[in-house]
């Protein structure tokens, strides 16, 4: 196991303060903080070698591109994808999905068709598959959820039929924090001839990713919320599923013969890469990726699963106040991710006055609208956490809680 | 804790009053006029209705709103500060306090028409994130008055 004060050196802004107090960093499930071989890798690029990929010859456009494809099968080894021509970059999870809806979902979802989803999916797992199912005269349906946020799988039968082309779902809810069985889930899908797509925006960055071991003919995430830089994502798309997709933008680097008349694609990936592409955070995402990778990501994961059973110790003392938590009871059955309620202060109220102490955390629905909504609330405050937070963060994150609610109490006194 | 930009803020006694004993909360049987509001960014409500005099003067005027103090307060000293006006002064209002609230004019070129308590408001300027939930109540109040 690491230690975490070592880990903390290697990210410059937790030197910060905040309103005269140190920066607690607790809004990770929205963006993650950068370690310094990041921000280092950005400067070293655009210093050193700035060159477009894959068409020059000289000395520079070499070294870039062989860094960028470098990066692409840091990303592979990261999933354990069998080979990196299944990586395609994006700009984040949401344009992963996009891509996936225009190509592959036009292709292959019709009239009378079914997309089944979960109820706490983020809105980028929700919208594109609506607007597909609005084109096409599909229908979205969803998987039961228990009162706890966890899925209740019991009678999938009843949701799951051979109209189901598509399961979708989130690995780790970023509302709730919940972890899908998305292995059991994939073979559900499978069962019934769907395709499985697993969003793995929250999950990729805490946990250990198999997509051989899932057995996902899709899989999405973002680099920004993994110790990457913002503006890059990734798809993965088994090389089976991928070879029958057309591309959805067309132009530039993605063509391998073109005339006046018309063009052949490019070979995979390339093909749904058009235009030069985010060269310099490809390349600062695959550093985040051997950041990751050296820290051990079953290390990753027990250190935020023994940081998160701490927290919800400490919030089940704060519950007689009227503090109350939102999803799964179970640490071992979520991430990092605590949505709470403080009573009588609102959400947005406890995110200001936090962040007069230092600390930040998310207020609001998350993302995910419908979610919170049948939780009976407008809002949750979320307190999210990574490799850098500490037992210590955790116990000024409750008096924070207190204080704020002490507050409002007795405001007027 | 910065005690001191907080206390302007939510240890404000207008503000204060106004978040826990909220005026005009309920509703109209029949409203000559209705505004709603909604920010998707938290979630927050506010519904705001008028019933007006034969001079076109708010006679009657409910608020109820769903969301954190500061929109909770501002939504009750604006259902107090519209009472008698019509839907010319209530633009009039309307414009210069959102101008205020997003720092286009300066607080003290208001003029007399003005609720004193309507600058209670003021301190969330030192906190932009905020301001969205004093104006959500005042957007209400724009698609009464913008139908005009």
């Amino acid at each position: 196991m690491f230690d975490v004060n070592e880990i903390r050196k290697d990210f410059p802004i937790l030197d910060r303060k905040i309103n005269g107090n140190p920066l607690i960093y607790m809004d990770n499930a929205a963006t993650t903080q950068k370690p310094k071989k990041v921000i280092n890798a950005l400067v070293e690029y655009y210093e050193q070698y700035n060159a477009n990929v894959h068409r020059g010859v000289h000395t520079l456009s070499m070294e870039a591109t062989e860094k960028f494809e470098e990066a692409r099968n840091k990303i592979a080894n990261f999933i354990n994808a069998e080979i990196p021509e299944s990586i395609i970059w994006t700009r984040n999870a949401s344009e992963s999905l996009n891509l996936v809806s225009h190509s592959w979902g036009n292709a292959n979802i019709s009239e009378g068709d079914e997309i089944l989803l979960t109820p706490m999916e983020h809105h980028s797992n929700l919208v594109p598959w609506q607007e597909i199912a609005r084109e096409k005269g599909a229908k979205i349906r969803f998987i039961p959820m228990h009162e706890d946020g966890t899925l209740d799988i019991s009678d999938i039968g009843k949701v799951l039929n051979h109209r189901t082309k598509l399961v979708s779902v989130v690995h780790m809810s970023n509302a709730l924090g919940t972890i899908n069985p998305v292995k059991v889930l994939g073979d559900y899908a499978h069962s019934v001839g769907a395709k499985f797509l697993v969003d793995g925006a929250q999950s990729v960055p805490h946990m250990v990713t198999d997509v051989q071991d899932i057995k996902c003919d899709f899989l999405v995430f973002s680099g920004h919320k993994m110790m990457g830089p913002t503006g890059i994502g990734a798809l993965y798309v088994d090389m089976e599923t991928l070879e029958t997709m057309e591309p959805i933008y067309t132009g530039g680097e993605m063509v391998l013969e073109v005339t006046y008349e018309k063009a052949s694609w490019a070979d995979l990936p390339m093909r749904f890469e058009a235009g030069t592409p985010n060269i310099a955070d490809v390349i600062a995402l695959g550093h985040a990726v051997d950041y990751l990778t050296f820290l051990g990501m079953d290390n990753v994961c027990e250190y935020e699963e023994r940081l998160t059973k701490y927290a919800m110790e400490k919030f089940a003392d704060l519950e007689p106040m009227g503090v109350h938590l939102f999803g799964p009871t179970d640490p071992g059955k979520k991430g990092g991710i605590l949505s709470f309620n403080a009573s009588d202060v609102h959400p947005h109220d406890l995110g200001t006055l936090l962040d007069r102490m230092g600390i930040a955390i998310r207020t609001g629905h998350h993302c995910a609208m419908p979610l919170v909504r049948s939780l009976g609330v407008s809002a949750t405050a979320r307190a999210s956490f990574y490799v850098y937070n500490t037992t210590q963060e955790v116990d000024a994150l409750v008096d924070g809680v207190i204080e704020a609610m002490r507050y409002f109490g007795h405001g007027s006194e | 804790m910065a005690q001191n930009d907080i206390d302007e803020i939510y240890r404000d006694k207008i503000i204060l009053d106004h978040c826990r004993n909220p005026r005009n909360q309920s509703h109209l049987r029949s409203p000559d006029k209705i505004g709603k509001a909604v920010n998707p960014f938290c979630g927050d409500e506010v519904h705001l209705e008028m019933n007006f005099d034969i001079d076109g003067n708010v006679s009657e005027v409910c608020v109820t709103s769903e969301g954190c103090a500061i929109n909770q307060a501002s939504s009750s000293i604006l259902s107090e500060s519209v009472k008698g006006a019509d839907l010319k002064d209530m633009l009039k209002l309307h414009r210069k306090f959102t101008s205020i609230m997003k720092g286009d004019v300066k607080a003290d070129s208001m003029d007399k028409t003005f609720l004193n308590e309507l600058s209670a408001m003021y301190s969330v300027r030192k906190f932009p994130v905020r301001i969205k939930c004093v104006l959500l109540s005042w957007s209400a109040l724009y698609q009464i008055v913008s139908e005009a």
